[in-house]
């Protein structure tokens, strides 16, 4: 049983889907969602507890041995990865209930949550296969799930974010699709571990170089890595609140990991060095911290505004995998995870604001944090976090980055880095000032708390920020195993 | 050189179906024109694939008495993965053009651009 585990992380959701959709209205395919979606979590849990008890899991699918047939490898890398993406799932869900209910058309229901397990399918799909063709297909499955799913949202604008994700996104999957099919014209494999035990005898090739940077690219799209970050701030400005707090929560997390993939298991640790990738990736990170962050703070509107920092965000995430040592990548990967709490909480918080109120733009939301102190409080905190105060998540993982950069007397990065902390710092006041301290825009409106249903949720990821950030032995323990197999030592 | 062109062309037919796809992508402004631009590239990648997977002289994957030497099915099987995941991208692609032109009542993207930052 313990062994089909990561297998059922994905044939459980991708089965259910369906199923939801043809559900009748009302809160039933809720409800098959949700019971889907823990469960996925609950499984996701136990597989990260196998994994760092027994070693990698091997699952041949079908019965066929590896590297003829489609292989699932599971160690503490894509454990961990997929624990954040089926928790987040997990907890995102209880949120939709209400938020969807506001935001989508009641017709659209069923297909909302059907669309919503689908892209959980494709997410942990990606983390759970050892098959960089079938990495592709999966991403294809996530995409076309989230790019219908930004189509929800209520503004008509989001039907051309939706647009603009599609066309972008689909020119990263195909570039990511030649990168795959040119490796395999030179080793005759596409299995992880296969790959990465004949890759080494035909690096020299121009046509294997050419594969990875159109891998690297490809892949750079779909994470938004700074420059290529142009379909995100619309993308999570104009979908549905709730579509937005899981796409910024684990889409581009688990983009990350195929990159950390591609990089050093797939292509031999060092490969990257030989080439311009590492350099792009610093440069790509500060240039991305900085831009994204001096543009978030420019944003009139709170949605638009967190998905500019999101931007930055990744930038943290590319710079740690620009050092290339077992520090930079313990940082990414504890970022990669603290990131998905903070901007699940914030995005929540959000969210609750324009259940309540219908909009996010700075001057409708006035003087509302005294009329909803739970939620504003949620952002606070988030936002202490997003800045990287002690005591909060974001601490951490800036803590960390701070290190690998120091290792590598990497100057610069490090000045980048404390900088993008302060920018951070003028955002987040920005949204502050505007929810606490701005008197109130419409005074003869009364608005309330937001439901409690929406609170739970938006405060289990609070209080894992805080928590996180005061106990570190699950987030880096485990970021330095994985990370300890990524550049190939022993922890 | 010149059988080295020759000798080729199927890649070279690859690389300027990739370019056209690409560049229609990019330059057109019309919804439509850039999904055809983009099937355009994908179909490159197709061919691309199609490529790899021949080998000459080898007849179609299908086990036959006399016949030695066949073409690597492996690549055209992929291949026909992304053919789907294509006309799904396609299907999705037109179907958000369909409310665009809906709720815009234009599939131009200035004009798109425009009616949305006059508001």
């Amino acid at each position: 049983m313990l062994s089909h585990i990561s297998l059922l992380l994905v044939v459980v959701p991708l089965i259910s889907a369906p199923v939801v959709a043809i559900l009748p209205r009302g809160r039933l395919p809720w409800a098959v969602a949700f019971i889907v979606a823990a469960s996925c979590a609950v499984l996701a849990g136990v597989q990260l507890w196998a994994v760092l008890h027994e070693g990698t899991i091997s699952y041949e699918l079908g019965g066929w041995a590896p590297p003829w047939g489609i292989e699932y490898r599971i160690d503490a890398v894509n454990a961990f990865v997929a624990l954040i993406v089926a928790t987040i799932a997990a907890i995102t869900l209880p949120y939709a209930l209400l938020s969807a209910e506001r935001e989508i058309p009641e017709d659209k229901i069923p297909l909302f949550y059907s669309a919503m397990l689908l892209c959980l399918t494709g997410l942990l799909g990606i983390t759970q296969t050892g098959d960089i063709f079938n990495v592709f297909v999966f991403l294809e499955i996530s995409s076309l799930a989230s790019y219908a799913l930004i189509s929800l949202g209520r503004q008509r604008q989001a039907f051309t974010a939706a647009y603009q994700y599609l066309i972008m996104g689909t020119i990263g999957a195909t570039f990511y699709l030649i990168g795959v099919g040119l490796i395999y014209s030179q080793t005759g494999t596409l299995n992880m571990q296969d790959l990465a035990t004949i890759l080494p005898d035909v690096l020299h090739l121009n046509t294997v170089e050419t594969g990875f940077a159109f891998i690297i690219v490809g892949i750079a799209l779909k994470l938004a890595m700074f420059p290529l970050h142009l379909w995100l701030p619309n993308a999570y400005t104009y979908a549905p609140s709730v579509v937005t707090v899981f796409l910024a929560a684990t889409a581009t997390k688990v983009a990350v990991y195929v990159l950390l993939r591609i990089l050093f298991t797939v292509f031999p640790q060092g490969f990257a060095v030989t080439t311009p990738a590492d350099e792009l990736f610093i440069v790509a990170g500060i240039a991305g911290i900085i831009t994204a962050s001096v543009s978030a703070i420019y944003q009139e509107n709170i949605k638009r505004l967190l998905a500019y920092s999101s931007v930055a965000q990744v930038g943290y995430m590319v710079l740690g995998i620009g050092f290339a040592s077992a520090t930079g990548l313990t940082a990414a990967l504890v970022h990669l995870f603290n990131h998905a709490l903070m901007k699940g909480a914030l995005f929540m918080a959000v969210g609750a604001i324009v259940y309540r109120v219908g909009a996010c733009r700075m001057e409708q939301i006035h003087g509302l944090g005294r009329a909803m102190p739970w939620t504003f409080g949620a952002i606070v905190i988030g936002g202490l976090s997003l800045i990287g105060v002690p005591g909060t998540a974001g601490f951490i993982s800036k803590w960390y980055l701070v290190v690998a950069a120091l290792e590598q007397q990497a100057w610069i990065s490090v000045a980048v880095i404390l900088s993008g902390s302060l920018l951070a710092v003028v955002y987040v006041g920005k949204m502050i000032e505007a929810l606490y301290f701005k008197p109130v825009a419409d005074a003869g409106k009364a608005v309330s708390e937001a439901p409690i249903l929406l609170l739970l949720p938006t405060w289990a990821l609070v209080l894992a920020n805080v928590y996180f950030g005061l106990d570190t032995d699950l987030t880096v323990g485990v970021a330095e195993k994985a990370a300890a197999i990524l550049v190939g030592v022993q922890p | 050189m010149m059988d080295f062109i020759i000798g080729h062309y199927n890649y070279w037919i690859v690389i300027v179906l990739m370019m056209v796809g690409l560049y229609t992508v990019i330059s057109r402004g019309n919804l439509i024109k850039k999904i055809i631009g983009l099937n355009i590239f994908q179909v490159s990648v197709f061919f691309l694939y199609i490529s790899l997977g021949t080998v000459e002289g080898g007849a179609a994957p299908i086990i036959a008495e006399g016949v030695k030497v066949y073409s690597n099915p492996l690549p055209h099987v992929l291949i026909l993965t992304a053919i789907v995941v294509g006309v799904a991208t396609t299907a999705l692609a037109l179907a958000l053009v369909v409310r665009i032109k809906e709720s815009y009542s234009t599939i131009e993207e200035d004009e798109i651009h425009n009616l949305d930052h006059s508001l």
